[in-house]
């Protein structure tokens, strides 16, 4: 079994994001980038069950859709245990762009299982795993908070509203991953570091797709007003200011 | 021309958030001088689907098919883009829960169109078409114009306020053509949470932090919790320490909730904590160290011991619920 895992780079988390050119795109200065945490915990699910003999799981290749500026985010992947690396040589452009060209990845590499995660942070659009199992006319199951592989055969834990449920679909499918796929994300070892400047990285160049959104101009979130305080003493007048003034309760 | 809505239903019965989508929808509708046809798939009875039209739908359509009992991604998308295509939708509204960010994505491709995901407002403007989006974990909003002609859009649940209208709604059943070669989905087993409210789902939301310092110490906050008919969180230390199940954990890599009221207890308000819940539309924190982060989130604050603070703040309750 061949697993891809689809990574894209973000803003480390805590960056305070700022805008140029007329708020219209990230101000990339000083920005620290990391994979983003969902893929992050979907590669180190892939490598537990390329650890495990029992999977069957012969290698972990990793996507990527960006320039060579990026090429960082994807040697830390492979310090991570990734066998190799894909990169589609494109600015992502948006979701739809981006699942098309790892579309023909996939058509051109063959995967049994492909992994992603259910967002990233930059854009919080959740939908390049699912465009990408479409392009592709595969299965795929969202929301999994759980993956096996069991003689061949995927056992996978999806949430729903209001509870969990087991299913299991043919491979090739897309698995789109999130809390509690794995517990913490793999670090790279220094071994692993070393190792990683000599693993292959492919690159493929973009094939031509239509874009079908794209930002307008960003703002910062509106400011709130001052807290105000209450005093420990008397947590009733909180209540009663949740009750009369916010009317929430 | 129209606009769809989808709505799916929960053992047979429609919730707060089907109301929010068929409110939310009617509006959109409303704008573009419209209709609005909302799609039920599953075995919903007639008066259960009538509710819909109480909020907007004009025309409420029924699927039911055995191969359609459990949530098929490909399958579910392959139907709703069909019926999208026979009612002309030019727009399409899903939840932005686990079955619209399941869905959504494949109906995309099929119908080349793009999507505007976890909006919370209505549309800027239809021409262009642009929507209101949140970005950098909300951190940063967007203008994101969608340029194809057909546009989806999945809505963040509790954004958008219901509003009933008359009835003059028409219930169809309708029948569609699925290849049931597509079903590859199979469920082996269901665990459901019950007579518990669901996190996404709830209006006040009590959450506790770090600095309950005990799983022992949860006793206030299911008690506040259970008199305000609120579900309980947690960040995310507590849930990794197992001291809460993992499907309380809002932030984030949790879940991501916007109730009318989030009380933080104990919780000093990382980043990744406000990016699950900045989009609450009151936010009251208590936490001990009054430089704690949270206090800049929230609009009403108590700097004090959470211990001294929760039976205090429950007796309150108690009083005013008397």
């Amino acid at each position: 079994m061949k697993i891809l895992v689809c990574i894209s780079n973000v803003p480390d988390t805590t960056t305070k994001v700022k805008f140029v050119e007329g708020n219209t795109k990230l101000d990339t200065s000083g920005i620290q980038w990391v994979i983003n945490p969902w893929d992050e915990l979907s590669l180190t699910r892939a490598l537990e069950l390329k650890d495990d003999a029992a999977t069957g799981v012969k290698s972990v290749t990793v996507a990527h859709v960006g320039l060579p500026a990026s090429e960082p985010t994807i040697r830390k992947a492979l310090a991570i245990g990734a066998d190799d690396a894909i990169r589609v040589n494109a600015e992502p452009a948006d979701a739809y762009f981006v699942a098309a060209q790892l579309a023909e990845v996939v058509k051109k590499e063959q995967f049994d299982l492909v992994m992603c995660g259910i967002e990233s942070s930059d854009f919080n659009g959740s939908n390049v795993g699912g465009m990408l199992s479409e392009f592709l006319e595969i299965p795929s199951v969202s929301a999994v908070s759980s993956i096996k592989v069991e003689g061949g055969k995927t056992v996978i834990i999806r949430e729903i509203d209001g509870g969990k449920e087991s299913v299991s679909v043919p491979t090739p499918c897309v698995v789109v991953v999130q809390k509690g796929i794995a517990k913490e994300p793999r670090i790279a070892a220094m071994r692993g570091i070393m190792t990683a400047r000599t693993k292959p990285v492919k690159v493929y160049e973009p094939v031509a797709v239509d874009q079908l959104t794209r930002v307008l101009v960003f703002e910062k979130p509106s400011q709130r007003a001052a807290c105000k305080y209450v005093d420990a003493d008397n947590p009733k007048q909180l209540i009663e200011l949740l009750q009369n003034e916010a009317k929430v309760i | 021309m129209s606009v769809l809505v989808f709505t799916e239903n929960w053992d047979g019965k429609f919730k707060k958030l089907s109301y929010e989508l068929v409110s939310y929808g009617a509006k959109i509708a409303e704008m573009m001088n419209c209709s609005v046809t909302v799609l039920s798939i599953g075995d919903v009875a007639a008066d259960e689907l009538k509710k819909l039209g109480g909020y907007g739908a004009k025309k409420i359509l029924s699927v039911s098919d055995a191969n359609l009992k459990n949530l098929d991604n490909q399958a579910y998308a392959s139907v709703i883009a069909g019926l999208a295509v026979r009612e002309g939708s030019k727009v399409i509204i899903l939840s932005n829960n686990n079955t619209g960010k399941a869905v959504a994505p494949r109906l995309s491709v099929r119908l080349k169109a793009g999507i505007g995901s976890g909006i919370s407002r209505l549309p800027l403007s239809l021409e262009p078409f642009t929507v209101y989006k949140r970005t950098y974990s909300g951190n940063a909003y967007a203008q994101v114009v969608i340029r194809s002609e057909i546009k989806i859009l999945t809505l963040a649940q509790n954004s958008f306020d219901i509003v009933s209208t008359p009835d003059n709604s028409m219930v169809e059943n309708a029948t569609v053509s699925l290849d049931g070669s597509l079903v590859k989905t199979g469920v082996t087993d269901v665990q459901k949470q019950t007579g518990k409210i669901l996190l996404t789902d709830a209006e006040i939301v009590v959450s506790g932090g770090r600095g309950m310092k005990s799983p022992d110490n949860w006793g206030p906050i299911v008690e506040l919790a259970g008199l305000l008919g609120a579900a309980t969180a947690c960040s995310r230390p507590v849930s990794d320490e197992g001291w809460r199940p993992h499907d309380e954990h809002t932030g984030q890599t949790g879940k991501i909730i916007a109730p009318n009221l989030y009380i933080a207890v104990g919780i000093s308000g990382a980043t990744q904590h406000l990016a699950g819940i900045s989009s609450s539309k009151y936010i009251v924190a208590i936490n001990s160290d009054k430089d704690a982060p949270i206090f800049e989130a929230a609009q009403y604050g108590i700097v004090g011991d959470a211990m001294k603070v929760l039976p205090k703040l429950v007796e309150a309750v108690k009083e005013i619920k008397k």
